[in-house]
């Protein structure tokens, strides 16, 4: 059969990176297809220049074999494309039936009665279980998606793109779900699923593209694959370059203690379900997992900006405080945080910058004393080799000067514990080689050093112990030497470490 | 196919230092079209709302007058913004300032001047610290919008004056809505004579350099600006936030409690409901023109009352209505942010 849809040469790059190099992807009428893929490898971006949100660098788009220029998402969606988000572009306080139609009514003038007699209809051909006179802001978070189904069924979509759809949903909606898909499957519709679950992968498509740093690194049908070979496939190469770590026969004392933190988020989910780890002095142990794990909030508690609902976190025996950012740098502890411009004042100067952590020690009586100010800037810019002058702003650095700045002002002042999260997110060669060095220098030291990162391989590449972390816990730990990266892989996207 | 693309690129340097006379001139080139309508030609105009005021001793000292309190609350809004708390209450504070400082001179009969006056100015800046308060503590307790919470008491504030000078301190003389006369000890000395430039200019000047200095040189005022530009950053560098807001909310409360007690006691001597036609609004465009720098912020009050001072000029010698400066001021406001704004892009034409 020939695809219903195929992009060809696909590139888009955002500033230096290149989110999506060259890629093909098609998908035939009545095939379930999964995007898989970490965080960051350009499955999004694929998926939403195929909705009209971006434009691609180059390459083109075809449509039964007719190229279009999709350049905003009413033209998709005239051309029979759905895009089912995330986050649920729907208005709480109506209806079903209006949530489908708005956007959609046909002519100036509403007639409630045909509008909800219409979706309804359309809702039942489809056999979605769904009230369509329900209040949306009621329903619960599996129904909510079933409505952003049917709307994009109800403009006559010939292929659904999901993005993660099951991220959101219970075990029980996941199962629903897939029955739905399988519906519209039967009715020829084309479904792109947006994934880093392999278990889904093998539950419901046919096909499979896998995405890597922005490049097609293999499209297999499902049948003939295994989840060993994807996951490996996902997270690169089965052996590792050589470590820049390779000594791990240090072991001092735990200087990092986590004991079964719990956090509940705002809209009421589990980030953190029971979270345990330790770290020892001289020895660096890396948090692999695939984003939205639970990492973000780990550190937030770690850094002093969040409080877990329970648990403990002692730094050398002493109980680190929650949500006490100074209190936590007091205890010695170097925050590298995950967002490097939420740790940089960047209207700021590269001296203020320097300094603001440890605001104490450079005034008199409230007074800012300017020569120590400029002094220490100095210092730390000669040591860390910031290329900038103290008083530039310090905006105007590039990402890797930045991130010296967050280095220089943390690690010079001989920290027991250092807390690295994505320390090399966005970084070129150059600048990412002077991270790992770095913080090499701090585990010769015998401080205690936890690096949180989504790149597996800098994990590898750094770690003396590496732990997986998965849906709030650790789902594994291993010592370097024998760290494999398929079990890895397969504990990070939560299928059985020996399957 | 012509390719128009919009990236963001700060301006160079000179291009930001030109750009309060960029605004100037397209203010006033918008402006023209008002004054040919109002019958006069807008060069004349612009000579008597610009140069005119400058040439004469009198219309130089009145304009020192009429900045004393637009610099006040424009220091007063600058410190609130600076931290990013937008303080829109300067206007209720400077009454709240107002009153207490009618009531302390009222009652400073027999005082030396000196204390007096110190007390009025004490009693001022409190009154403004209390009025600012509630927003203040409405925000760092529960996130309560600081711009409707402080915007709405300045009603409230209006009330009270009225209540207050309707009943208690209704002139027993007169029987006008105004309070009694503060006591001639605790009148301010007039500073140049033959004009009303009275100490309050000092007072104002003397304030805009403290926060000057405040800002620039002390750990307060360097975390209130690390705040202002980056609230998380601040945060996770270990700087209590809700507690320096709080306290920079009521510094600017009392600032602009300040102003009123100069319009007190340097100009009318008696509290009355038209003490300020909006001089705490003003100071909101004082602030935002003078980018939220001491340096600034003294320039574009002087600028203010120029056009103020220069507003009654054109009236006169041109018939044009005084409503023309009120014009002019919002006219500016808008253009400045409309240059700042541009200033952060650069819009290239290729293919």
């Amino acid at each position: 059969m020939p695809p219903i849809i195929e992009m060809r040469g696909i590139t888009k790059r955002f500033g230096a990176l290149t989110a999506n190099d060259g890629i093909d992807f098609s998908i035939e009428p009545g095939e379930i297809h999964a995007l898989l893929g970490e965080n960051g490898a350009g499955k999004s971006t694929l998926m939403k220049i195929l909705y009209g949100l971006y434009q691609p660098d180059s390459g083109d788009v075809r449509i039964n074999g007719q190229p279009v220029r999709l350049t905003s998402p009413a033209e998709a969606i005239a051309n029979g494309i759905g895009f089912v988000s995330q986050h649920f572009a729907l208005v709480p306080k109506f209806t079903v039936a209006e949530n489908v139609v708005l956007g959609h009514e046909g002519s100036r003038t509403l007639h409630p009665t045909a509008m909800s007699t219409r979706v309804m209809e359309t809702a039942a051909s489809l056999r979605l279980l769904i009230d369509v006179n329900a209040v949306v802001g009621r329903l619960s978070v599996g129904e909510q998606q079933r409505v952003e189904i049917l709307k994009a069924l109800y403009r006559d979509c010939k292929v659904l793109i999901m993005d993660e759809p099951t991220a959101v949903l219970a075990p029980g909606d996941i199962a629903a779900l897939f029955d739905i898909l399988r519906v519209l499957q039967g009715r020829g519709m084309a479904v792109i699923i947006i994934t880093h679950k392999l278990d889904e992968v093998f539950a419901i498509s046919q096909r499979v593209t896998v995405l890597r740093l922005g490049k097609v690194v293999g499209e297999v049908r499902t049948q003939d694959s295994t989840p060993a070979a994807l996951a490996q496939m996902m997270v690169g190469r089965q052996t590792v370059a050589v470590a820049r770590n390779s000594d791990h026969r240090r072991q001092d004392a735990v200087k990092l203690d986590v004991r079964d933190l719990r956090l509940t988020d705002r809209r009421g989910g589990l980030r953190l379900r029971g979270l345990s780890l330790e770290v020892r002095g001289g020895e660096i142990v890396g948090v692999a997992g695939v984003a939205g794990n639970g990492q973000s909030e780990l550190v937030s508690v770690l850094t002093g900006m969040a409080a877990p609902d329970s648990g403990s976190v002692t730094v050398g025996g002493a109980p680190l405080p929650f949500r006490d950012p100074k209190a936590v740098s007091r205890l010695k502890v170097a925050r590298i945080p995950e967002d490097r411009l939420k740790g940089v004042i960047g209207d700021l100067s590269v001296q203020d910058n320097l300094m603001l952590e440890s605001v104490e020690g450079f005034t008199r009586m409230g007074h800012l004393d300017r020569a120590r100010i400029r002094a220490n800037a100095e210092a730390l810019i000669r040591a860390f080799q910031i290329k900038a002058a103290p008083t530039d702003l310090a905006r105007t650095l590039s990402g890797g000067n930045i991130q010296k700045i967050i280095l220089a002002r943390s690690l010079g002042h001989a920290p027991e514990v250092v807390i690295a999260a994505q320390p090399t997110r966005g970084l070129d060669i150059g600048a990412t080689e002077y991270v790992h060095q770095k913080l090499l220098e701090q585990k010769e030291r015998g401080a205690a050093i936890l690096l949180i990162s989504e790149d597996l391989e800098e994990i590898l590449l750094l770690s003396d112990r590496i732990v997986v972390i998965y849906e709030g816990r650790i789902a594994g730990t291993f010592a370097a030497q024998d760290a494999r990266i398929d079990q890895i892989g397969a504990l990070m996207t939560g299928a059985h470490p020996h399957a | 196919m012509l390719n128009l693309k919009i990236e963001r690129e700060p301006a160079p340097l000179w291009l930001r230092l030109l750009i309060p006379v960029i605004a100037v001139v397209v203010t006033f080139a918008l402006v023209s079209v008002l004054i040919l309508w109002a019958g006069a030609s807008p060069f004349d105009a612009v000579y008597q709302l610009l140069i005119h005021p400058l040439t004469r001793t009198s219309a130089r000292a009145d304009i020192l007058m009429m900045a004393t309190p637009i610099l006040l609350t424009g220091v007063a809004v600058a410190v609130a913004f600076v931290c990013g708390y937008y303080n829109i209450g300067a206007e209720g504070q400077l009454y709240a300032g107002a009153i207490f400082a009618a009531w302390v001179g009222v009652n400073a009969e027999g005082l030396p001047p000196v204390v007096a006056i110190g007390l009025m100015l004490i009693a001022g800046f409190l009154a403004g610290m209390i009025w600012a308060l509630l927003p203040a503590l409405l925000k760092s307790w529960l996130s309560v919008d600081e711009v409707v919470t402080t915007l709405l008491l300045n009603s409230v504030m209006l009330f009270i004056v009225s209540a207050l000078l309707n009943g208690p301190w209704r002139d027993p003389v007169s029987g006008w809505p105004q309070s009694p006369t503060i006591a001639l000890n605790a009148q301010f000395p007039v500073l140049i004579a033959r004009s009303r430039v009275h100490l309050g200019f000092i007072i104002a000047v003397v304030s805009a350099l403290s926060v000057w200095w405040m800002l620039a040189r002390t750990r307060f005022g360097l975390e209130l600006r690390a705040i202002g530009k980056n609230r998380e950053a601040a945060q996770f560098l270990g700087i209590p936030v809700r507690r320096r807001v709080l306290t920079a909310a009521l510094i600017s409360g009392g600032i602009a409690g300040l102003a009123g007690v100069g319009e007190v006691g340097g100009i009318h001597y008696y509290l009355i409901g038209s003490l300020s036609p909006g001089f705490g609004y003003t100071g909101i465009i004082v602030a935002t023109l003078g980018a939220l720098t001491m340096p600034g912020v003294m320039l574009s009050a002087l600028f203010l009352a120029l056009i103020n001072r220069g507003a009654i000029s054109a009236n006169r010698e041109l018939d044009v209505p005084v409503y023309l400066s009120d014009v002019i001021q919002a006219a500016l406001l808008l253009v400045t942010l409309a240059v700042l704004l541009l200033n952060r892009y650069r819009i290239r034409w290729g293919r």
